[in-house]
């Protein structure tokens, strides 16, 4: 039933059918496209032959080069921790001192460390370590629990009242919604405790003052020390330096002392390697003041 | 060739079987065996079940598109695992339905959060996350901590969960909603039972700090905080193979 | 419109709306307390308005019978309408999600508005609602011209097109409430799944009953993608859907299957639903209009057949290169890499052959921006595919996933082809629909045309820059051979690139717009004009030649 019939433009035969105007061609299929199919084909195959491919009911063919991507990345990652064995044990055998005396190695804790560090813990800290609302300042020296290097890895392994098994704990009570001051005695010891830190007072607040002393001896000497300049063995801060992880203003102390506070920081034994808690250890310790 | 397309198309009965024939091969081929291959699920006997809490977590994770943005896949690339842990097992999702992967890391991936960070931590940055950090574009979801949780129904759904295969028992299922109030609320009468029907390791806290209201952000911070915890198979795999 | 259904369809229709505005007021009433309650609210509101709009009709005459001599094209115009609506809407939600990514507090502080919620109103929006719409228009269209015969009756089309927007509007309204299975491109509810369903078998149904009825002794090229189009769709909706939902008065229902086989199964549907959806029906599209436009024979037959084929039998095979290096145990992938790799063959045979049908007549692409759409569009085919191909390669997957990367692919293709082959087929059929010569303006067609091009190609190039920059950022190591970058650093640096592919985004928004008042002001000059000659506008004068079989 094909006519024979010729398109003007190209002088090739049509398929003699015409849908609503539209022709055809009968255009041979052009060889470059046997080709590639050819071509694809067998690459294929030798792909199959090598690797994983089919399956076969209750198991799969493995492939002649018995690659499996887990073990492929398993040795990788072996791999690439070989290769930084020559510093990395150096700084899971050395002590902190040797390390941080050596260009070489803090060249590798600065590097290896910032990622870490922004990776992990700068959602908390800041990208800087800087800290932010209910999140300690990492850089500013002010240490809750001690900021040598051996104290801070040990900090950050256990964490902070975290889930870990040997969490460092420390509380700052309730002393307001627990009943233990009254309204007047928290207002008084809030004064008293933005004096410390060297604040301008109010008339109101300055008149406090002496009954605020009272109630810091009293209720709080025994966690930051009677000149309240912290106490590391329950991780209290130091309140006179003017470095405040909830706010110096009357209303955050006077929150922290009605409320309480207990701080979480997670643990990182498990997640990270000790050589990375210790780089972190000696990272953080470079952002700021350091061991003090 | 042309020839035999020529009556094949012809035909559109012949067309239409053809067409299905030709086009149902590669799904079955691909997908049949998995169900018959058994190396394709790992073998994980401390592999626990999600709570109800969690599971409601898990339903509001999916109900605000989270899956958009995050993945829950580690693959098995070198930066990958040294940036989220071990690569992800088949089993560790065995009893996600559905599966949450993800196609997209607008955010990192999450398939080992849980634990990773605190439950406070969790609530700011849902609220508000450039509150805690400055560079984020992840949305605000403040309304998690206004909306009571509904969990009267949790029943019903972990029913459901079992039609599909997730081994919830019926004392889990006639429990549920309790179970999903006294995980949020450690000092109520009906913390206990969570632990006994789901493991001494559960997390039974306050997650969104109040103890007093069970809201969706109890439920969300619940299912962040279990997220790779499920089995510690990975691990052990990873460990293994070294 | 409704006047041109015979009394007999009138009463069908009333009685099938009846029945779904039942099916709303029980899931109204089963769903009391739930988002199903509000989805059993809309229902039944949608079926009440299309029983108002039929009674207010009811009692005009009977359509007169010669109406059997002429294709059945009310359907079809309004699709068309349908699409170009759902074109500004679903890329209104694209531009603002893309804004979202730069600015993230560009919104409310609302669930329904916030970034998850809407980017599938944005997905949905245009692959389902835009290009849905245009396909079935289209496809109506085509079926008949190259069948030579009337659609079958006059209500199933209606029950399609409309039953079709029903599910659109489920599917959207349900995201912005926080409706979804989660499962990409299938993302709404189990009740909205069976309804589609029920519409894809009329579907079907309508194609092979006029197919079947066919005055010409071939089915046509485009006949047989809109067929693999249809039925493989069913195939992948239907099983990718399978889920139990949690009572009958619960929107939330649990997918069947679970973690790796899950995985599997939605990626199998998820890229099969880019090579049927996407590719297939435009495709269909492609062989009609393109050479109907340029007024030249396709290049080759047997080119079609073989394009065809491979694409029908290797598409199915690539899903798993959305899973490469993941739990998914590696055999699947290789067979999903290697059968990537040897679609790109007949892939670029349909790019080939529909660039090849434009021989002799170039000098038209240069001065008619229609036919220069589709000539875009089928670079835009080549270029995606060619990508793709390249993206299903196991060590550059390993670098693009996760990445921009896919998002510009998705949109070399989405833009650049589904939308540019959608956009010109619709400026040639519109003047035909409604009688006239041309589009009430072919300048802003041109604009339309240069707002679309540059607009896919800023966010093209945005976001293979912002893409592999990522991948890139996130695998590279420092001389102490540990991770270079963390996170919030690749995060930072995406930035500029969020920014500009916005822009991008708006351009080709502004495109969309520019292209639906265009149609709407040609309708409008339709109507005029048939106001003022008073004459029946529905006169099939552009196919004087089809001698249409008289009726059933
Ligand atoms: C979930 C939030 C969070 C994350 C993540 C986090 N931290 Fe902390 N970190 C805290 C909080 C809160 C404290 C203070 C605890 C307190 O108030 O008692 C703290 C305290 C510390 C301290 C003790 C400071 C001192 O003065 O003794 C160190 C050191 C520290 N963090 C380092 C890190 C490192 C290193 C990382 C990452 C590996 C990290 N943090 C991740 C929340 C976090
Ligand atoms: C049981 C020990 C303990 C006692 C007693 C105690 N504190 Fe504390 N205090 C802490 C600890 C631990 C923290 C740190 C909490 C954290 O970081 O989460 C803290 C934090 C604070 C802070 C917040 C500092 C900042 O940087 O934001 C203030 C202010 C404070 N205490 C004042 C007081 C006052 C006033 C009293 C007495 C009424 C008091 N504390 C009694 C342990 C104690
Ligand atoms: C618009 C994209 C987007 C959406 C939607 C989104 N996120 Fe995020 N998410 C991010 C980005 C970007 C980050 C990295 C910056 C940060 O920490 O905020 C992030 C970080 C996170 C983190 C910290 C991960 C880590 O290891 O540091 C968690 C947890 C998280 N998101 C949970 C969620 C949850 C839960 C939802 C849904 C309720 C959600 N995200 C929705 C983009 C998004
Ligand atoms: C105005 C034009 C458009 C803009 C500004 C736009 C913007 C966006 C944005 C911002 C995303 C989310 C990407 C992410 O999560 O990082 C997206 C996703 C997507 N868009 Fe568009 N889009 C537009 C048009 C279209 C069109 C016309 C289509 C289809 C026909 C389309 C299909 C898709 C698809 C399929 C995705 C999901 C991609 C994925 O999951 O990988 N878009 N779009
Ligand atoms: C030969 C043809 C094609 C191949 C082999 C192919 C391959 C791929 C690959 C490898 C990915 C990335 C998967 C990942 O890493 O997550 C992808 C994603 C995608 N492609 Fe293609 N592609 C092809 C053609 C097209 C076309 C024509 C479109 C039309 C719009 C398209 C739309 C998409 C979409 C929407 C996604 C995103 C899926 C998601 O993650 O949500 N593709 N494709
Ligand atoms: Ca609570
Ligand atoms: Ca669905
Ligand atoms: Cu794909």
């Amino acid at each position: 039933m094909a006519t024979e019939k010729h398109d003007p433009v190209t002088g090739r035969l049509t398929t003699g059918h015409e849908w609503n105007g539209i022709e055809e061609l009968n255009t041979p299929i052009p060889r470059v496209v046997f080709f590639f199919l050819i071509a694809g084909t067998l690459f294929s195959i030798g792909y199959w032959l090598l690797m994983p491919a089919w399956p076969l009911g209750w198991t799969y063919t493995k492939g002649l080069l018995g690659i499996d991507q887990r073990t492929v990345v398993t040795r990788q990652v072996e791999e690439a921790t070989a290769s930084r064995a020559v510093w990395t044990d150096r700084i899971a055998t050395e002590d902190f001192a040797a390390i941080a005396a050596d260009d070489e190695l803090m060249r590798h804790v600065r590097d290896t460390g910032r990622t870490l560090f922004v990776d992990n813990c700068a959602v908390c800290h800041g990208v800087r370590g800087t800290g932010g609302p209910g999140f300690p300042d990492l850089a500013a020296g002010a240490w809750l629990w001690g900021g040598d290097p051996e104290t801070v890895a040990e900090t950050i392994g256990v964490g902070i009242n975290s889930t870990n098994d040997d969490t460092r704990v420390s509380q700052m009570m309730a002393f307001g919604r627990d009943g233990v001051l009254e309204m007047a005695q928290v207002s008084a010891v809030a004064a008293y405790v933005r004096s410390l830190s060297g604040q301008q007072l109010s008339e109101a607040d300055r008149a406090r003052l002496e009954v605020g002393q009272d109630v810091f001896t009293a209720n709080c000497a025994a966690c930051h020390g009677e000149e309240g300049k912290g106490m590391v063995e329950v991780g209290a801060p130091d309140l006179t330096d003017g470095n405040w992880i909830y706010g110096g203003d009357a209303q955050s102390v006077f929150t922290t002392i009605y409320s309480g506070r207990q701080g979480h920081m997670p643990h990182w034994q498990g997640r990270l390697s000790p050589v990375d808690i210790k780089i972190l250890a000696l990272y953080v310790g470079a952002l700021g003041g350091g061991a003090q | 060739m042309p020839s035999f397309h020529r009556k094949l198309e012809r035909n559109a009965i012949g067309f239409v079987i053809a067409i299905v024939a030709v086009a149902s091969i590669g799904g079955l081929v691909e997908i049949a065996p998995l169900f018959t291959i058994d190396e394709t699920v790992e073998e994980a006997p401390d592999m626990r079940l999600y709570t109800p809490l969690e599971l409601a977590g898990r339903n509001i994770y999916i109900r605000e598109g989270c899956y958009a943005c995050h993945s829950q896949m580690i693959r098995t690339l070198r930066d990958e695992v040294e940036r989220y842990g071990p690569f992800s097992l088949a089993v560790e999702s065995q009893y996600d339905h559905p599966m949450l992967w993800g196609s997209k890391r607008t955010g990192p991936d999450l398939a080992r959060l849980g634990d990773k960070y605190s439950d406070a931590w969790h609530v700011a940055h849902l609220i508000n996350p450039r509150d805690v950090v400055p560079e984020s574009v992840m949305p605000k979801y403040g309304w998690l901590m206004r909306n009571e949780l509904k969990y009267d129904d949790l029943g019903l759904h972990l029913a459901a969960q079992r039609k599909v295969g997730v081994p919830y028992t019926d004392e889990m299922i006639a429990n549920a909603q309790w179970d999903a109030f006294g995980q949020a609320n450690p000092d109520s009468s009906y913390a206990q039972g969570v632990a006994e029907r789901y493991g001494e390791a559960t997390n039974i806290r306050a997650f969104d700090g109040d103890p007093a209201r069970i809201t969706e952000m109890d439920a969300l911070v619940a299912y962040l905080q279990i997220l790779g915890g499920l089995t510690d198979a990975a691990h052990q795999t990873a460990s293994a193979r070294e | 419109m409704i006047s041109a259904l015979t009394v007999a369809e009138r009463q069908l229709s009333l009685m099938v709306l009846s029945l779904l505005a039942l099916c709303g007021l029980a899931m109204a009433a089963a769903g009391r307390g739930d988002a199903l309650g509000i989805h059993g609210f809309i229902v039944l509101a949608f079926s009440l308005g299309l029983i108002f709009v039929v009674i207010s009709r009811y009692h005009d005459p009977e359509p007169p019978e010669e109406r059997l001599s002429r294709y059945y094209d009310d359907p079809t115009k309004f699709g068309i309408v349908l699409t170009m609506i759902w074109a500004v809407v679903g890329m209104f939600f694209g531009v603002w999600v893309a804004a979202l990514l730069a600015w993230p507090d560009l919104t409310f502080d609302a669930g329904w508005a916030s970034f998850g919620r809407i980017r599938p109103v944005h997905t949905s929006g245009v692959i389902f609602g835009f290009g849905g719409n245009a396909l079935i228009a289209t496809s109506f269209h085509v079926l008949q011209r190259t069948s030579r015969a009337r659609l079958p009756d006059q209500f199933s089309p209606w029950f399609v097109l409309i039953g079709y927007n029903l599910f659109c509007v489920l599917a959207a309204s349900g995201y912005l409430m926080g409706l979804t299975q989660s499962k990409e491109y299938a993302e709404p509810e189990w009740y909205a799944d069976i309804w589609l369903v029920i519409v894809w078998v009329v579907y079907f149904l309508i194609y092979i009953r006029t197919l079947q009825r066919r005055k010409e002794p071939h089915i046509y090229v485009a006949n047989w993608y809109y067929m693999a189009f249809i039925l493989v769709v069913a195939v992948l909706h239907i099983i990718n859907n399978l889920a139990v939902p949690v009572s009958f008065g619960h929107a939330k229902s649990y997918s069947l299957f679970s973690g790796v086989q899950d995985a599997m199964t939605q990626w199998w549907y998820g890229h099969n639903a880019v090579a049927f959806f996407l590719t297939a029906g435009f495709l269909g599209m492609m062989y009609y209009y393109l050479p109907k436009r340029a007024e030249r024979p396709i290049f080759s037959y047997r080119l079609s057949i073989i394009s065809f084929w491979g694409i029908t039998f290797m598409y199915m095979w690539a899903g798993s290169h959305h899973l490469h290096y993941t739990a998914l145990p590696q055999w699947v992938q290789t067979l999903g890499m290697t059968f990537s790799l040897v679609l790109l063959v007949p892939s670029w045979a349909s790019a080939g052959n529909a660039l090849a049908t434009l021989n002799g007549a170039w000098d038209r692409v240069r001065t008619d921006a229609t036919l220069r759409f589709m000539m875009v569009a089928a670079v835009f085919y080549g270029l995606s595919t060619f990508e793709g191909s390249f993206m299903a390669i196991r060590a550059v997957n390993s670098l693009s996933h996760y990445t921009d990367w896919t998002v510009g692919h998705v949109h070399a293709g989405a833009l650049g082809w589904v939308a540019m082959i959608t956009y010109g087929s619709i400026y040639a059929l519109v003047p035909w629909m409604w009688k006239q010569e041309r589009m009430y303006s072919p300048k802003l067609v041109e604009v339309h045309f240069w707002l679309a091009l540059s607009g896919t190609i800023i966010y093209v190039f945005a976001m293979w820059n912002s893409g592999i920059i990522q991948g890139l950022m996130w695998r590279t190591y420092n001389d102490s051979g540990t991770l270079a970058y963390s996170f919030i650093d690749s995060l930072v640096a995406m930035h500029p690139y969020y920014i500009a592919r916005t822009v991008g985004g708006l351009f080709f928004l502004a495109g969309a717009i520019v292209g639906a008042y265009n149609v709407f002001m040609t309708i409008r000059m339709s109507r005029t004009q048939a106001a003022a000659a008073g004459t029946d506008a529905d006169v099939p004068e552009l196919q004087p030649s089809t001698a249409v079989q008289p009726g059933e």
